[in-house]
């Protein structure tokens, strides 16, 4: 169902508002593996409450949820498994690398473990840490909201076009420090953009 | 080139399997089996035939990180194991590393460490008992259970940064020594939790579906459980009084009065009151050692350069500043004996134990961990054979099964 | 640390064990061909009934070592508090080692570990096959001569784009 015309305010008007549910009622199907997976729990449960921003429930079926996170380290044992979940999951859907472990290996650079699951599935946010804290979990998924907000049409037109290798921009922008002649605190050739 | 006689994992199912039973695919992505296991069930309707378990499927190679990092980095994998509890495993490793070097650690390391492992075992056994009980449908319990875990973690946050995954062991003592702001912490905790734990019995001990779910299924006798090497809360509910706190007393266990608890029906009911029973004596040996926490240093002195030195004897003594370069250059590090040792402690699964294979270097030539969970996911079939499909969720929670100590 | 009564029964028994103690543990080097009889002897007259742990240690790269493999039982008695640490090192080709599960079902697991680890087959076994690894996996990740980061087999997988869904 693809529209053509681009100025259409009343297509934009339904995106926004297809978006704007859509990043509301976010249901994560916690793929918990490890020690990450009991800090997910953590903000599932009632100090650091997930629910407030929609994630409603916890569905652990791929069928019934929107967002995967992915919570702990995938060994090369589970990336199939991983994977068949993935693509089990109906569109719009979106996934969450929590933890260092998924997004880069973390501390297991070993013959078993998968050095990062945006190798082999698609990666929408990623959240440092090991394991991160409930907030900062939490912060990633008002940031895939925004996103989701930014982005979102309502045929799921951004599904069809988007490439794994997009160059993932900063959702801050930091300033650029410039110091005094001779004096450097970051190595060469670091740039903060 | 494997043996003759082995077969896969699809040929054992297929002998197993006959005209009128099934095979559930229950895993490795499945709410009920905590984090990644696998069993091929094999049914007869509702009643379990068999069970065939398959792991692996989070065995990242500790013990192959083992051969590369030195004895204080490698504390930071050891939390990564069973991070419920976190600071078992770290003092584990630890006791195991100081008992090849035969170094003694100062009797306020040895009251904090076990304070601290205490502190663990309650929070172990509060995410078990949870899950027990949010897994057979007890769902306020589970909340209950993590709120006190997070004034847990609090705890632990006072004390060195992180909530869990602490690496707070180092070789010949502790990271940082522990503040008053921590202990007044921990006594608020020691007050209060009592209540918590009395409100828990209330929800769950003579709960009529509770107990219909867990009384008579998954039954372990005490011969098996020694025959098939179970330890921790698992063998004590079956009758098999071994506890290592009381049979080979380490840190600070032999100046502390408390009690062992053990069952003898081996259901997942009994293990899940001596689990409770366990946390009241934890609190109790908590309470002891922090009145008793002896003064002085946490650290071992710099005579053993082994620890780095306060920043104070860094700077002003020369021992000091000799011990720091010693520690930190490379290729200088502390001398290990060539020998091996293994050293274990009675973590809240079980006996936890390293065994350590030292070749000189601060780097170990071997790091083997003996994960209770291991062992005790081998007696699942055993447990389950003729019970429904129901009771695979509660015999599986009963048996309190990391999958991170499973497959290392 | 064991009682100086069954040391002395199974120095007679079998000579051909060397003893030796180190930080309170009490170690017996066992050559494989009494391995079994040594098993039977102390779990039957001496009550040794529990295993701990079964496991292997590579010796390629250490200072001094003559044999290849070292496997090592720790066994324990829930009777009379007494733990053992019994060592026996195998050389290839010939890695074969007769299995402890007749006597203890506990070291069932735990020989499976060894044989996935370490390529160390155990002859008596009711059920070797690899238990961490993948089932096609064809090295023995914990052998020295085989690197941390393994040779390749983590990456080999099929990539899932955006647009595969």
């Amino acid at each position: 169902m693809a529209i053509d015309v681009p100025e259409n305010v009343v297509v934009s008007k339904l995106d926004e508002l297809a978006s704007w549910c859509r990043k509301n009622s976010l249901w994560p199907m916690p793929f918990a593996t490890a020690c990450c997976g009991i800090e997910l729990m953590a903000t599932g449960a009632s100090r650091h409450d997930l629910a407030r921003f929609g994630a409603e429930v916890m569905r652990f079926s791929p069928r019934q949820c929107d967002l995967m996170i992915v919570a702990g380290r995938v060994v090369m044992k589970m990336l199939p498994v991983l994977q068949r979940i993935w693509s089990q999951m109906h569109e719009p859907k979106w996934c969450i690398s929590m933890g260092a472990c998924a997004s880069t290996g973390g501390v297991f650079d070993t013959y078993s473990v998968v050095q990062g699951i945006d190798r082999f599935l698609p990666v929408d946010m990623y959240v440092p840490g090991c394991p991160p804290r409930p907030e900062q979990l939490i912060q990633a998924i008002i940031d895939l909201q925004d996103k989701i907000q930014r982005e979102g049409t309502i045929s799921g037109r951004e599904f069809a076009t988007r490439s794994r290798q997009e160059r993932k921009r900063a959702l801050v922008e930091l300033p650029v420090i410039t110091l005094p002649r001779g004096v450097s605190h970051l190595p060469q050739g670091v740039r903060v953009d | 080139m494997p043996p003759a006689a082995a077969k896969t994992l699809e040929d054992l199912a297929q002998a197993k399997s006959r005209d009128y039973v099934w095979t559930l695919n229950f895993g490795p992505q499945h709410p009920a089996t905590h984090t990644t296991l696998r069993l091929l069930l094999m049914l007869e309707g509702e009643r379990v035939v068999d069970a065939i378990p398959d792991i692996g499927y989070l065995h990242s190679g500790f013990e192959k990180i083992g051969e590369h990092l030195n004895y204080n980095q490698y504390v930071t994998v050891t939390d990564r194991m069973n991070y419920i509890s976190p600071l078992a495993n770290n003092v584990a490793w630890h006791g195991a590393v100081e008992k090849l070097l035969g170094l003694e650690i100062t009797p306020r390391c040895k009251y904090l460490r076990t304070i601290l492992v205490e502190l663990a075992r309650i929070s172990d056994h509060l995410l078990c008992n949870g899950a027990v009980g949010l897994d057979t449908g007890a769902f306020t319990y589970f909340l209950y259970a993590f709120y006190q875990r997070e004034v847990l973690y609090d705890i632990f946050e006072t004390l060195c940064g992180a909530r869990f995954t602490n690496s707070y062991t180092r070789v010949g003592g502790v990271m940082y020594d522990a503040t008053p702001l921590v202990i007044e912490k921990i006594r608020a905790f020691v007050r209060n939790f009592p209540k918590t734990l009395e409100d828990m019995d209330r929800l769950l001990n003579r709960n009529r579906i509770f107990i219909d779910r867990t009384k008579g299924v998954g039954v372990l006798t005490k011969n098996e459980a020694i025959n098939r090497s179970a330890t921790g809360p698992i063998a004590r509910a079956s009758g098999v009084t071994r506890d290592l706190r009381k049979d080979d007393p380490y840190l600070a266990y032999a100046d502390l009065d408390f009690q062992i608890c053990c069952a003898t029906a081996g259901d997942c009911f009994a293990r899940y009151l001596v689990r409770m029973a366990e946390m009241r004596e934890s609190l109790k040996i908590v309470e002891q050692a922090i009145e008793n926490l002896p003064s002085g240093p946490v650290n071992v002195g710099i005579d053993e350069r082994t620890t780095l030195p306060d920043k104070k004897q860094v700077y002003t003594t020369i021992e000091g500043t000799i011990s720091h370069f010693e520690l930190v250059m490379t290729n200088r590090g502390f001398e290990v004996p060539n020998d091996e040792a293994y050293g274990a402690i009675e973590a809240p699964n079980g006996e936890l134990g390293f065994y350590l294979v030292g070749d000189g270097t601060d780097v170990a030539y071997r790091a083997r961990c003996r994960p209770p969970s291991y062992i005790h996911f081998a007696l699942f079939p055993h447990l389950i054979r003729g019970h429904t499909l129901s009771d695979v969720v509660a015999v599986l929670g009963s048996l309190n099964i990391i999958a991170a100590e499973l497959d290392r | 640390m064991i009682d100086a009564a069954t040391k002395t029964a199974l120095s007679e028994a079998f000579p051909s064990i060397a003893w030796s103690e180190f930080r309170g543990d009490t170690r017996a080097v066992v050559p494989r061909e009494v391995l079994f009889e040594v098993f039977k002897r102390l779990r039957d007259e001496h009550g040794f009934d529990f295993v701990v742990d079964i496991t292997c240690v590579d010796y390629l790269n250490f200072r001094g070592a003559e044999d290849r493999f070292g496997l090592v039982y720790l066994l324990a008695s829930t009777h009379t508090n007494e733990r053992i640490t019994l060592r026996v090192f195998v050389n290839e080709p010939d890695l074969t080692v007769p299995s402890a599960v007749p006597l203890w079902e506990g070291a069932n697991w735990l020989e499976r570990e060894v044989w996935d680890m370490f390529g160390i087959p155990f002859e008596g076994h009711p059920d070797l096959r690899r238990i961490l690894m993948p089932e096609e996996f064809t090295a023995f990740p914990l052998r020295k001569d085989y690197p941390l980061q393994g040779r390749g087999e983590r990456h080999n997988f099929p990539v899932l784009h955006r647009e595969d869904a």
